[in-house]
């Protein structure tokens, strides 16, 4: 299939004639090399423009870390026609919906609009996918939002610091080892030119999928394209370092202390991921998938069943599992004891529920339960355009298939109560884990001398 | 340049483009439920939502009250245990959940309409809906569980003000206290209490039902009927205490270990009712209710990078809701922020909006409208408000017009008469300058 695609794309390429048609989708490819991808959605008169660039914080190097953050920040302030801000202006005099957002593998820019409206964005995200102006004194006090925003989701927020620390231990070479918004110390020091050469080499359009989706017409979508996009000319991408996380041969713990009233933990064990995954074993993604369904599938999934009910040892406690990333991860396990019950009994009983899958084959009933809401799920999750919309561009983001989204729900049903059991044993291994706790200080602990609670001043 | 003729055609396709509302269909069950239906046959699944005017405004002494009772539904009812019940639902793919604020307090489903499914979850809905038996266990792990709750929002600077800022804006009105209780009431609680409070609030006439999904008419009158038929009629909940305006202002400082200081300045707002609403709900887009494009963010953040998130805005509730500010920053800089925030605030009122900025939020919100009821969730959520508040069934409709009428004038005699900065609660949440 990718080989076929290959051949197709290069003998269509000069007229553009769509790569792929499936299932109310069609894919084409400008002669630059950006990608387009049209979903039609015919239910209300929006459509929504997703421009996702194939950079995210797992390209960056120490040093720099969250630089692909802070350009996303410096995307709205300005280009050689736009003035600061004035990108959002124009999406909101137009009753638009606009925002982006950075992971670890892609940064993305989106607006929702009325459909007729589609060349307002085209027109601006054509703009900005190569004439960026990345002004000094603007990128000053960018930076400072940013290390604001980083104190309001990270310093400030204890589970926030622990997650955080758990990555930097779990990922040692892997540049899933620093967070997305990046270091302070980092995002304290990024010069106008560090963000001016991040721009020239990622933003271009052959590196670039626009994804659309609405209540419009392939064709002539194709047509907005070609006339704003079209002329834009592509970089010589860079070739990335694979990055390959090195082995790790033996647990790994890590504490944090924080001023908190409620301690948590999180343990990690390292998985592969569909992207990673030999083709002999492709399955075992879906089955790690489904095993995060048979712990944490709803509230009559097993740890709501037996920790937070039964034992009641959690006061909350979720798995997560991600099957769609670039780079090998981890699979995790996080949560609170109840008052009376330590981390270390919670952490006891989330390993008592691995051993349970490990040793015995989850039922009929439970697989069916899990099979039935991702069948459910998969009807809920056309009622919004964008979600849609996030499936196909972080799927071809991350060099995968956008079709993959409409295979998964056959993959996850192909799952065997066999299969979950060999992941299990396979990856739920002492030897693949980290651990992080949270050991919380007193909130008063740094409280001045002078006063105590609060005061009121008239 | 190319921007400024290309806004121009743009807002003549404004004029004219033709919006589209959802078609709400209106009646009651036998029993005096309001249903309100909105057909949307594209995809094969419903939302069910069944709301009771059954809040923590209904607390009375023992607040925490409302949001227990409406979690303690799905524990047990009909003879089916918390583990039963998730897993009746969850078998067929539906998703269920429960929720309760300070007017509001819901129980909503979606479900694919195929019958193996909607037929089993509709049943379940229903027992947990009519049936509850408040088990003495859960009720016990659940009272746990909002402790720990209390707890957690003692790690939260963010949840700290919102506390305060309630206690402060309310004083002894209902809205003062949090849906989640304090930890003096939550102890008290008890499942006699719960289900005094069930029978008195959760009742037919004191229900509406909205129903969004690919029904007929027809079925969704049978629908509607067949789940609320075990409810008593019941009575409509009492009216609410009028909110008193606040005499003077107050600033409120609470230490915290935070690198940095949130602050939430506001007063008592709107209600679903006032006839200032768009006049106020257009003036505060333009103020802080634009994101990235309001005057707030332009101030805050776009001129001198202090905050990453500033907002302003109406919370409309059945009675006065919060007008409420809000911004985060490093804590050796929470005074200019304040005194920026401030002094937008009381510059608006002075000055009033620009024909300019109020042509652009006009544009923003009408040009918007089809955003606001693409998908069938968001289509739901306007339904049960306009049913739970009685607002018209052309709420929709006329939403456009309503705002597009709005004048300068109207806006800053609105927020002359309505907004006051000498009177306002200010709470700061954060730790000292280092």
């Amino acid at each position: 299939m990718q080989m076929l695609k290959k051949i197709k794309l290069c003998c269509w390429l000069l007229v553009t004639i769509p790569v792929i048609t499936m299932a109310n989708v069609t894919e084409y490819q400008l002669d630059n090399g950006l990608k387009l991808i049209v979903k039609e959605d015919h239910r209300a008169p929006v459509v929504v423009t997703q421009v996702w660039y194939k950079v995210g914080s797992s390209y960056e190097q120490n040093g720099t870390t969250g630089i692909s953050h802070q350009l996303e920040h410096m995307m709205f302030k300005g280009t050689e026609n736009l003035g600061p801000n004035e990108f959002s202006q124009i999406i909101a005099a137009n009753g638009g919906n606009e925002n982006a957002f950075t992971g670890r593998d892609y940064t993305a820019y989106f607006q929702t609009l009325e459909k007729d409206r589609l060349e307002v964005s085209f027109r601006l995200e054509a703009e900005r996918m190569r004439k960026l102006v990345i002004d000094n004194a603007e990128l000053l006090k960018e930076r400072e939002v940013v290390a604001e925003e980083r104190r309001m989701r990270t310093d400030d927020d204890p589970q926030a610091l622990v997650s955080e620390a758990f990555n930097a231990a779990a990922f040692v070479n892997s540049p899933y080892h620093h967070p997305v918004i990046g270091w302070m110390t980092d995002i304290n020091n990024y010069e106008a030119d560090d963000l001016r050469k991040w721009y020239q080499k990622w933003y271009a359009p052959n590196n670039a999928t626009v994804v659309i989706v609405g209540d419009v017409e392939p064709v002539a979508v194709l047509a907005l394209a070609k006339q704003y996009f079209g002329p834009l000319k592509p970089e010589t991408t860079a070739l990335l370092k694979p990055q390959l996380e090195i082995e790790q041969h033996g647990k790994r713990t890590v504490e944090v202390k924080a001023p908190a009233e409620l301690p948590y933990m999180m343990m990690g064990w390292k998985v592969p991921v569909v992207a990673t995954i030999d083709q002999a074993s492709s399955w075992e993604p879906y089955a790690l998938e489904m095993l995060a369904g048979i712990l944490d599938g709803g509230d009559s999934a097993r740890f709501s069943r037996n920790l937070v009910r039964g034992e009641e040892v959690a006061a909350s406690v979720g798995a997560g599992y991600g099957l769609f990333s670039r780079l090998a991860d981890v699979f995790t396990v996080a949560g609170t004891p109840v008052k009376g019950k330590s981390v270390a009994d919670l952490q006891q009983a989330v390993m008592k529920q691995i051993t349970q899958l490990q040793t015995e084959l989850v039922s009929d009933q439970e697989l069916n339960r899990i099979k039935a809401q991702v069948v459910a799920n998969a009807v809920y999750e056309r009622d919004t355009v964008f979600y849609q919309a996030m499936q196909i561009g972080m799927l071809e983001t991350i060099g995968l298939d956008w079709r993959l989204s409409d295979a998964y729900v056959e993959n996850v049903q192909a799952v065997t109560a066999e299969q979950v059991q060999a992941v299990a044993k396979k990856y739920f291994i002492n030897q693949g884990l980290t651990v992080a706790e949270l050991i919380p200080m007193p909130l008063d602990g740094k409280k001045p001398a002078m006063s105590a609670g609060a005061r009121h001043d008239y | 340049m190319i921007t400024k003729i290309f806004a121009l055609i743009i807002s003549l396709l404004i004029a004219a483009s033709v919006q589209a509302s959802p078609k709400i269909e209106h009646w009651q069950t036998s029993n005096g439920a309001r249903v309100y239906f909105v057909a949307a046959p594209e995809l094969a699944m419903v939302d069910v939502e069944v709301v009771f005017d059954a809040g923590s405004a209904r607390d009375g002494d023992l607040s925490g009250t409302a949001l227990l009772t409406n979690a303690m539904l799905n524990e047990g009812a009909a003879g089916l245990n918390t583990n039963q019940i998730a897993a009746e639902f969850e078998n067929v793919g539906a998703q269920f959940s429960n929720s309760s604020e300070r007017d509001m307090a819901e129980l909503s489903m979606r479900s694919l309409t195929a019958d193996f499914a909607l037929k089993p979850a509709l049943a379940t809905f229903r027992k947990v809906l009519t049936q509850p038996n408040f088990p003495a266990t859960s009720f016990e792990r659940l009272q746990k569980q909002m402790l720990i709750g209390l707890q957690a929002e003692k790690q939260s600077p963010v949840a700290i003000a919102s506390r305060a800022f309630y206690t402060n804006l309310y004083d002894k009105h209902p809205y003062a206290a949090m849906p989640s209780g304090d930890e003096s009431s939550v102890k008290k609680l008890n499942i006699a209490a719960l289900k005094a409070f069930y029978q008195q609030y959760y009742v037919a006439k004191n229900a509406i039902v909205v129903l969004v999904g690919a029904l007929t008419t027809e079925q969704a009158k049978v629908l509607a009927e067949d789940l609320i038929a075990d409810l008593p009629e019941g009575k409509v909940a009492k009216p609410l205490a009028d909110v008193a305006s606040l005499t003077s202002a107050q600033k409120i400082t609470i230490d915290y270990p935070s690198s940095q200081t949130h602050i939430v300045m506001g007063q008592p707002g709107v209600s679903r009712h006032d006839p200032d609403y768009f006049a106020l709900y257009v003036g505060n887009h333009i103020l802080g209710g634009s994101g990235l494009v309001s005057q707030l963010s332009n101030e805050i953040r776009e001129k001198r990078g202090l905050s990453y998130s500033v907002y302003s805005y109406f919370r409309p509730m059945r009675e006065l809701g919060p007008y409420q500010f809000g911004l985060q920053t490093r804590n050796d800089q929470a005074k200019e922020a304040l005194d920026v925030m401030q002094k937008t605030l009381t510059d608006f009122i002075h000055n009033g909006p620009t024909e300019e900025e109020l042509i652009a939020a006009k544009q923003n919100i009408t040009g918007g409208f089809a955003l606001r009821v693409d998908s069938n969730s968001k289509i739901a959520g306007y339904t049960a408000m306009i049913g739970f508040y009685g607002l018209p069934l052309d709420y929709l409709d006329t939403f456009n017009s309503n705002v597009n009428a709005i004048t300068i004038k109207q806006i800053q005699d609105a927020f002359t008469r309505r907004v006051h900065p000498d009177k306002i609660v200010t709470i700061l949440v954060g730790g000292q300058a280092e």
